[in-house]
């Protein structure tokens, strides 16, 4: 019974805990992702929401606590779990010497697709993240809006079943915001979403359900819908949920 | 998976000038002195005949060429393996091998994969050099073969350690600088020790490749090359294993 709920998970964290010497930066989160769910993932900075990305990526080994992929034990089989994810980090993880068809097609590889299916990945994910003209260009040469769609390119040209963003929209212009917006909504149709960001028009736009954490701990996990039926404003509750903590 | 990486890793290489100036650096000092000693022996060589057992130009040219490469190559794999690692975590690329679904072993061996296919060229630039020898008289190819093996061994040898310095580092010069100071280190150790036979010559790395250089391939030599190659990728895939739990 309890394996069969985690299967239907796209991720079940719980209990994560990561200290960074003495100091807790996450103490205690549970995070759970369902199948086909976008969730929002806010915070102050310093929150400790690049640490949990970390953590549920494979990047930073919990303090304590554990972390299912689609069911599968992260900690227990890696390979196997990292597999299921697509991962795009606060910093986009690009090598400039590289073109951009070069290094999508390095991520394919690096992700096990199928070499005969490389190719019509490479064109899906271009066409998609509007790539198509800049494939044979260097990395290094692109705008940062394009640096950033090629980092979301290489998350999803797997197909996972998880795609985590880190604050894709960082840095972009707005033109560049409800593209990479529309992106994120089209892909939230078929695959299950986490999306860190500081922007909360995004997450109502975007998200099913919204979670906020305040140093290193969960203060609001809720349904957006729910939060609408009550009419709270998003804006109002980040407001008050964390600055309360940081007073008390 | 190793050859995926293998594969990143020359042809980001290979898409930098660093290489390219590093093959036309090393294959400059070669040639010269290469042609050095030619010259030096085509000016004996009148004497040499009165001798009863003259040494053969394999032994004379090829030979001492060889000891210089494993010099040249001493300065050079530091530039190389400084950025190994190093630079994916200055670049925050290291992250993107780390998520994918594959071993930290398949990263390690791949860009250490990487990095030996690159010097093999070296190597087989130095060869060719030599072989170019055969066509004013006969080579001793056991002897070039014992120095090409010496050769490799060695450079793997470097090779290994630099890399391991670089998965210590998130500054590629500061990784170039350490790799690059242990290994003058062990080569003033081999200087140091001299010719009488001491525990300071058994752990030199150039002492060893000596034997290459002068024909001897003894298993001593080679279990000493493998120790030190496996050892340095051990503890590369051991640091970066343990990259989630320090960070």
């Amino acid at each position: 019974m309890m394996a069969e709920r985690n299967a239907s998970m796209a991720i079940s964290a719980r209990g994560l805990c990561r200290c960074f010497g003495t100091r807790a930066a996450v103490h205690d989160v549970n995070l759970e992702l369902r199948r086909g769910e976008v969730l929002g993932f806010l915070g102050p900075n310093g929150a400790g929401k690049t640490t949990i990305m970390r953590m549920l990526t494979g990047n930073l080994t919990p303090s304590s606590g554990t972390v299912e992929i689609c069911g599968i034990d992260l900690l227990g089989k890696p390979r196997e779990a990292k597999a299921c994810i697509g991962y795009l980090p606060e910093i986009p993880p690009l090598y400039r010497e590289l073109t951009v068809n070069e290094y999508l097609r390095f991520a394919a590889r690096l992700h096990r697709v199928h070499s005969a299916k490389i190719h019509s990945a490479l064109a899906k994910v271009t066409q998609r993240c509007g790539l198509s003209s800049t494939g044979d260009r260097l990395i290094g040469s692109l705008s940062k809006g394009y640096q950033q769609r090629v980092g979301i390119a290489q998350a999803i040209i797997h197909d996972p079943e998880v795609i985590i963003l880190d604050e894709p929209t960082a840095g972009l212009d707005p033109n560049q915001i409800r593209e990479i917006r529309t992106l994120i909504r089209d892909l939230a149709a078929e695959r299950s979403v986490i999306l860190s960001t500081h922007i909360l028009s995004e997450v109502d736009n975007v998200c099913d359900r919204v979670q906020i954490v305040h140093e290193g701990r969960t203060v609001l996990d809720e349904y957006m819908e729910r939060l609408k039926q009550k009419g709270t404003n998003l804006e109002e509750s980040f407001a008050h949920f964390t600055k309360n903590h940081a007073t008390s | 998976m190793i050859f995926v990486v293998a594969h990143k890793e020359l042809k980001i290489l290979f898409g930098s000038p660093l290489a390219w100036v590093i093959l036309a650096l090393a294959q400059l000092v070669l040639t010269w002195v290469f042609l050095a000693h030619l010259d030096t022996f085509l000016e004996i060589q009148p004497q040499l005949i009165r001798i009863a057992n003259p040494p053969g130009i394999t032994e004379s040219i090829v030979a001492p060429s060889f000891a210089l490469a494993a010099i040249v190559l001493l300065m050079t794999t530091p530039l190389l393996t400084a950025r190994l690692i190093a630079e994916e975590r200055r670049n925050h690329t290291l992250s993107f091998l780390i998520s994918a679904p594959i071993s930290i072993t398949d990263i390690v061996l791949g860009k250490f994969l990487g990095l030996m296919i690159f010097l093999s060229v070296v190597i087989a630039l130095a060869a060719a050099l030599s072989l170019s020898l055969l066509a004013g008289g006969t080579l001793d190819f056991g002897l070039l073969l014992s120095n090409i093996i010496g050769l490799l061994l060695i450079a793997a040898c470097f090779a290994s350690l630099g890399l391991y310095i670089s998965c210590l580092s998130a500054q590629p010069a500061v990784a170039g600088a350490g790799t690059l100071g242990i290994l003058l280190g062990l080569w003033v150790m081999d200087n140091v020790a001299g010719e009488e036979d001491g525990i300071t010559r058994s752990f030199s790395l150039l002492a060893h490749y000596e034997n290459f250089n002068r024909g001897i391939i003894d298993t001593f030599g080679l279990a000493y090359f493998a120790l030190f190659i496996l050892i340095f990728l051990i503890l590369s895939i051991r640091r970066l294993d343990g990259e989630g739990l320090y960070d």
